[in-house]
């Protein structure tokens, strides 16, 4: 039995303020599986991530990880199979250095020193970026910070990645780099996010939040094609699906925008 | 603002400085750190009216600093900044203990002017002490030589999220001031109410803040013990270095050395 598939039963979630996030949510993610979540701001998101782990408990609802229910007993058997990275890097990178942040979840499974190297070393090489294993957290640029939270989920070596907004915040060469770079994950990846262009890239699967439930759960080119379901919740068409209005307008009419003078 | 935030990024400087690799930057944090304590404890166990005993003493913080190749500038602005304490706990000596106790040439000198300047020669000391200590050896590893000494662990842990979090709660508060210093008109915004509703903004956001980074480590297996991986060892040159700096304060402790030398040189004139 594979421990990569992911599966959510009438998730409902209140918080103790009594906001209803999650309002019956329910899906399969099978092994190796890309899946994208979008939705609004404030439509559960990043709430249903975090009971992908067990760290926030559905009021009533099932979650399993492979062939286990998610349950107070086996927390800590999900949270090595299930990585989640923050989307804010400075939440998830709280130790002094790189290489201490990438290790603290090793060796809190209780590896060896010897095997915590090893792993720490891997998982920044993956991430491109063992030369900053000495340097403290802060001192990293937003696309170093990003690779890095990546890393000290890899070093854990888990069979489902969870990412919120992995591409927010990042310039466009970072976020190609960061595209390319989980292109070539053979994890099972969820992927909470507004970038829908990066969601064309990576995800073949797409499922739509809105108010806490899931409105639509599709093949991404349909759900990204379908222009009503996206206004709905709040999106709109990915820029790499739209005609260029630039080589429509500005090039046959000579209108656009007025000639480009190049230095 | 711009000032204060200035010198949070110069406190990120000694970071910088603590990364160099010199003799000094190699011995074990433990071993720098007893000494530089040892150091203070005698500092402060002087009288109050002694000055010229604590002179010899200014050699352990030079030593470092020549030998840890930090720039002395830097090192006096920063205990420049934190003057203003010392200068407030003695200022009222001159006014509160008057009698005369020592004369230069014809001019009456108060015991309180004398506790005063011991004051500020002490303070220098310590806290020049204190921060080369940071600056030769990281403020990280200062927290772990506090916790493999035996410091309670939730201790030295609270000293190492405060340094990590200080840079960005410093870095949210200087946004929060500058957008408010944008919508100021003619000093309007600027009264109490403004200023009290941005620090319970700051507090509630560092609450938050505080909520995610425990569910970041509650995530990657966090029980409550942090295990950090470094190796520390304690040789023979921590050993010699320890040895050598508190037999030194020892002997600097009992014996006024520039006293001795004054009255031994006098008598040889003589």
């Amino acid at each position: 039995m594979s421990h990569h598939i992911v599966e959510a039963q009438d998730l409902h979630f209140t918080y103790p303020d009594g906001t209803k996030v999650l309002r019956g949510i329910s899906f399969l993610i099978t092994h190796g599986e890309s899946v994208a979540i979008v939705g609004a701001n404030g439509a559960g998101k990043s709430t249903l991530l975090l009971h992908l782990n067990g760290y926030l408990t559905s009021t009533t609802g099932v979650i399993r990880i492979g062939d286990s229910r998610l349950l107070p007993e086996n927390l800590k058997q999900v949270r090595r199979a299930v990585g989640l990275v923050f989307q804010d890097p400075d939440d998830q990178l709280f130790m002094p250095t790189v290489f201490d942040d990438v290790a603290f979840g090793p060796l809190n499974m209780g590896l060896s020193a010897a095997e915590v190297q090893t792993r720490v070393r891997t998982a920044l090489e993956t991430v491109g970026a063992w030369h900053l294993h000495d340097r403290p957290p802060y001192r990293l640029s937003g696309g170093e910070k990003r690779s890095v939270a990546i890393a000290t989920v890899l070093s854990m070596s888990p069979d489902i990645l969870v990412m919120d907004e992995p591409s927010s915040n990042l310039d466009p060469k970072s976020r190609r780099g960061l595209i390319d770079l989980l292109k070539g994950f053979t994890h099972t990846k969820i992927i909470a996010t507004h970038d829908l262009d990066m969601v064309m890239d990576l995800c073949r699967r797409t499922l739509v939040i809105r108010e806490g439930k899931i409105i639509a759960d599709g093949p991404t080119g349909e759900i990204m094609h379908n222009e009503e379901l996206l206004a709905s919740s709040n999106l709109e068409k990915p820029l790499g699906l739209r005609p260029c209005h630039i080589c429509a307008e500005g090039i046959q009419k000579g209108t656009g925008g007025g000639d480009t003078v190049t230095r | 603002m711009g000032k204060l935030e200035h010198q949070f990024y110069e406190i990120g400087h000694m970071d910088t400085l603590a990364g160099q690799d010199t003799a000094v930057h190699r011995l074990d944090p433990r071993a720098k750190l007893i000494t530089t304590v040892v150091f203070i404890v005698t500092i402060v166990s002087f009288g109050k009216y002694q000055i010229s005993a604590l002179i010899p003493f200014v050699l352990y913080p030079l030593f470092l600093l020549a030998a840890g190749n930090l720039p002395l500038p830097f090192i006096l602005k920063k205990i420049l900044l934190v003057s203003p304490f010392a200068v407030l706990v003695g200022i009222f000596n001159p006014m509160l203990d008057q009698d005369a106790i020592m004369m230069i040439g014809s001019l009456p000198v108060t015991g309180g002017w004398v506790s005063f300047a011991s004051i500020l020669v002490r303070f220098t000391l310590t806290v020049g002490a204190a921060l080369t200590l940071v600056a030769v050896t990281g403020f990280n590893a200062v927290c772990m030589a506090l916790e493999k000494l035996g410091a309670p662990r939730i201790f030295a842990l609270q000293l190492l999220f405060l340094y990590r979090y200080l840079f960005v709660l410093v870095d949210e508060a200087a946004r929060m001031v500058r957008a408010r210093s944008l919508r100021v008109f003619n000093g309007k915004g600027m009264n109490i109410t403004a200023y009290g509703s941005l620090l319970g903004h700051l507090l509630l956001r560092t609450l938050n803040r505080a909520q995610r980074i425990h569910s970041a480590m509650w995530c990657r297996g966090f029980d409550g013990n942090i295990r950090v991986m470094r190796p520390l060892s304690f040789g023979r040159t921590e050993y010699i270095f320890m040895a050598g700096w508190i037999s030194l304060f020892i002997v600097w402790r009992l014996i006024n050395l520039p006293f001795w030398l004054g009255t031994t040189v006098l008598g040889f004139i003589g």
